[in-house]
């Protein structure tokens, strides 16, 4: 956590209330997400007890497994799932835009330019906690494997027709959650605590009633007392009064509430099933009210300039996925390869570096932290001295002095950065500091000036301009590209061979309880 | 599988070094079902119950470890197996003190990689692991030499502090006020940190009280070492955001103070409404 980060949370702490971390929101948000507040039974991996799933914040379908235990019922909640999102996510496959693209022809081994199809949108699913994240990936792992009547007859629990295709995305949208800076699923908490410090741990900032508590607290209360009382208020039955945001329930509702419905439907009992509606829906509505509330909080904050950049990457993810299924491929294997571990390990990092590089371009309160941490200086121009290389054709390569209050880590040669007028990037070497005058430093100007002898007018800062520098890139490029795969060295456990089938997995007798 | 039943803790781990001992002279394979294994912490006699305890035909032992979370595709949540690896850890550590002092007095009669039982994929179906406990066996057998004895912590407070809770008979009302209880925690210091939360059931108390002091530790134990001297949130808004100390009294400069000072400037430029100047350049 960064100093300003530091502060900024004490300041909430005094003030009783979260004080903002930026000043634009770095995530984008779709016009219509899909919000998807899940429920598990406790003890069993992988085994859903209801979920509240829609796009309308007034209308959400609630989904019930009366009995988590009993596998055919999970079917149907799963096949229930899937008729509720798949039209949701698959509605966005067919507005497409197209884009050119440079491919390398296998044929002549030459560049040529290609138009490839970019879907103009993509869905967004919203979920409360980042343990949200992980279940949908479980989700998505214990169905993609399934295999329907249709595609084995001989399969002895056929799963319903489209459960393994929402399997299939599931999964990818819990493996593009894991690429920084996406927005395909989003943890409610997550999103809130990038904007958001409240004048509590990061630990306790996962508890999403207690983060909207402290950002936004009713009336009459400070943060502290408002996410106390989201946090532990109980009603007279012993009953949380905020039930957690799960997908884990809480086990004072487990033991006195859930338990007894659940034995009362395995009875038979008439009204047992409404009954444990009735019951689930207590647990997740409240839920459901924070995630939009959250999505009301960050809607007014305007959009970061680069996020859209961002999206665009997701609306390609999107529609990389989209053609995959289209072409037949099998489901994603169990565990990637090396190759392929190794190239997501490298996208990661690259967006990483992007992710930090762009939060900081969008936002002066994030380039402050930046600015504190040595790796940016912003000052006033003094002096411009105009300078040439002594090539055949001389180029500019102006001295700009800036005098800075920052106390950036610059070695000389230092390549530094700032951002044009037009949006783009300007390079310049950094020079020295001026003798005799702490807080002035010299740099020089090697590109962004165009190519004429004379620089391209404002492209060199004047004296009185307001300037900022960064010690990183703006567009940082990822490693050296990686082998091909079959060169994949020994370390990595050579070549790859033909892929395995995946099968599904096995029927067992304990599956059935 | 030796039967281990017996009245009360200390003859069960009586029994359990018993059978123990016998089922290493015998030289086949043994299986003991919950032993009980007693370890000193802090001076005083733990008791604990590891699931279950292997004797191999060659007289060494395997601690066994059963727990609910899955294992799919052969990975399960590191979290959790760190957390059953620093548990099995205390049983290994136990074990050990029990072989030194029984038998040939070999500890390495107790091996250091312990058998992990998880439920496999999506099924009931049981699948078990080799863990290696030697790094949260030495952190552990490291922390239990340095804690404080209980005897040297009782010896400050003051004669009479007890948290009996003087329960009644249905064994579930507390008979003692609780006001007299919280005195009675209130005079043990506690070093509270989030991370507390998850584990101990008096965090809600040692919360309130660190956030009541304004310790800077209750936003996250991190902070602690960032901050150096300034321990409370006023101290650390006062540096900041105070008035800056007179020139004479200042001396050598705090690098903690200079940078919160500089933070707090950098963060109210960039707040400060509308954009002007250096903001805009940044954008």
């Amino acid at each position: 956590m960064s100093l300003i980060t530091t502060l900024a949370r004490m300041e909430a702490v005094r003030d009783g209330r979260a004080q903002p971390l930026t000043t634009v929101r770095h995530r984008h948000l779709t016009e219509r997400p899909l919000v998807f507040v899940p429920l598990t039974t406790a003890g069993e991996a992988g085994a859903p007890l209801g979920a509240l799933v829609g796009t309308d914040r007034e209308r959400p379908r609630l989904l019930v497994v009366p009995q988590p235990r009993d596998r055919d019922l999970r079917s149907a909640f799963l096949a229930e799932l899937a008729e509720e999102m798949l039209p949701y996510v698959e509605g966005f496959a067919g507005d497409v835009t197209l884009e050119e693209r440079k491919e390398t022809d296998p044929a002549t081994g030459k560049k040529v330019t290609v138009q490839v199809e970019l879907c103009a949108g993509a869905p967004q699913l919203l979920v409360p906690s980042a343990a949200g994240v992980s279940y949908v990936r479980l989700l998505g792992r214990s169905m993609r494997f399934r295999r329907t009547a249709e595609q084995d007859p001989g399969t002895p629990h056929p799963a319903p027709p489209r459960v393994p295709l929402l399997g299939r995305w599931l999964t990818h949208f819990g493996e593009r959650a894991r690429v920084p800076g996406s927005s395909l699923l989003l943890p409610m908490t997550e999103l809130l605590s990038r904007h958001w410090a409240t004048g509590q741990s990061t630990l306790e900032d996962q508890h999403l009633g207690a983060l909207l508590a402290w950002i936004d607290p009713p009336e009459g209360l400070t943060g502290a007392e408002a996410a106390l009382r989201a946090e532990l208020a109980r009603d007279a039955a012993g009953q949380l009064l905020h039930p957690p945001a799960g997908p884990a329930t809480d086990p004072a509702f487990d033991n006195k509430l859930l338990a007894p419905a659940v034995a009362r439907h395995d009875a038979g009992l008439p009204g047992a099933a409404e009954e444990l509606r009735a019951l689930l829906e207590t647990q997740l509505r409240p839920t459901w009210e924070a995630v939009w509330r959250g999505v009301d909080l960050l809607r007014a904050l305007p959009e970061g300039e680069r996020a859209g950049e961002r999206w665009k990457r997701d609306r390609w993810s999107y529609t990389a996925h989209r053609d995959r299924v289209r072409a037949g491929e099998p489901p994603q294997p169990r565990r990637d390869d090396a190759v392929t571990a190794a190239r997501k390990l490298a996208a990661r990092e690259t967006a990483q570096a992007q992710l930090e590089a762009q939060e900081a371009l969008d936002d002066p309160l994030v380039m402050a932290g930046r600015r504190l941490a040595g790796e940016a200086f912003a000052g006033e121009v003094t002096e411009v001295v105009m300078e040439y290389t002594e090539a055949k054709v001389p180029r500019p390569r102006p001295l700009v002095t800036v005098r800075t209050d920052d106390g950036p880590y610059l070695a000389e040669g230092a390549k530094v950065h700032r951002v044009l007028a037009d949006g783009k990037a300007q390079s310049a070497e950094f020079v020295g500091r001026v003798p005799g005058d702490p807080g002035a430093l010299t740099v020089r100007l090697t590109g962004g000036m165009g190519r004429g002898k004379a620089p391209e007018p404002g492209s060199v800062p004047e004296k009185g301009d307001r300037v900022c520098w960064t010690l990183f890139e703006h567009a940082p490029r990822g490693g050296p590209e990686l082998p091909d795969p079959e060169r994949t060295p020994w370390t990595h456990g050579g070549p790859p061979g033909e892929p395995g089938v995946e099968l599904p997995d096995p029927v067992t007798a304990e599956d059935l309880l | 599988m030796p039967d281990l039943t017996a009245g009360g803790p200390e003859g069960r781990t009586a029994r359990t070094a018993l059978a123990l001992r016998e089922a290493t002279a015998a030289g086949r394979w043994a299986l003991l079902d919950h032993p009980l294994l007693a370890l000193p912490v802090a001076g005083t006699p733990a008791f604990l119950e590891p699931d279950a305890v292997v004797v191999h035909p060659d007289g060494t032992w395997t601690v066994v470890e059963i727990k609910s979370f899955p294992v799919i595709d052969g990975a399960a949540d590191p979290a959790k197996v760190g957390a059953a690896a620093r548990q099995a850890a205390v049983y290994v550590l136990a074990l050990e003190e029990l072989a030194a002092r029984t038998a040939d007095g070999d500890p390495a009669r107790v091996r250091h990689e312990i058998l992990l039982v998880c439920p496999k994929d999506f099924a009931n179906v049981p699948a078990a692991g080799l863990v290696d406990v030697r790094k949260p066996r030495a952190t552990t057998r490291r922390q239990l030499a340095r804690l404080a004895r209980v005897e040297d912590i009782a010896a400050e407070l003051p004669a009479g502090t007890t948290f009996d809770l003087c329960l009644a008979d249905d064994g579930k009302t507390a008979g003692r006020p609780a006001e007299e209880l919280a005195a009675a925690v209130e005079a043990v210091g506690a070093a509270y940190a989030p991370e507390c939360l998850a584990a101990c059931e008096l965090a809600f108390h040692c919360r309130a009280r660190a956030r009541a002091e304004g310790a800077v530790a209750a936003l996250g134990r991190g902070l602690r070492g960032e901050l150096g001297g300034l321990t409370t949130v006023e101290s650390v808004l006062a540096a900041a955001l105070g008035p800056e100390p007179a020139e004479e009294e200042a001396g050598v400069p705090d690098p903690t103070v200079a940078a919160l000072r500089r933070a707090a400037a950098l963060r109210a430029e960039a707040l400060a409404p509308p954009l002007t100047g250096i903001e805009a350049a940044c954008r």
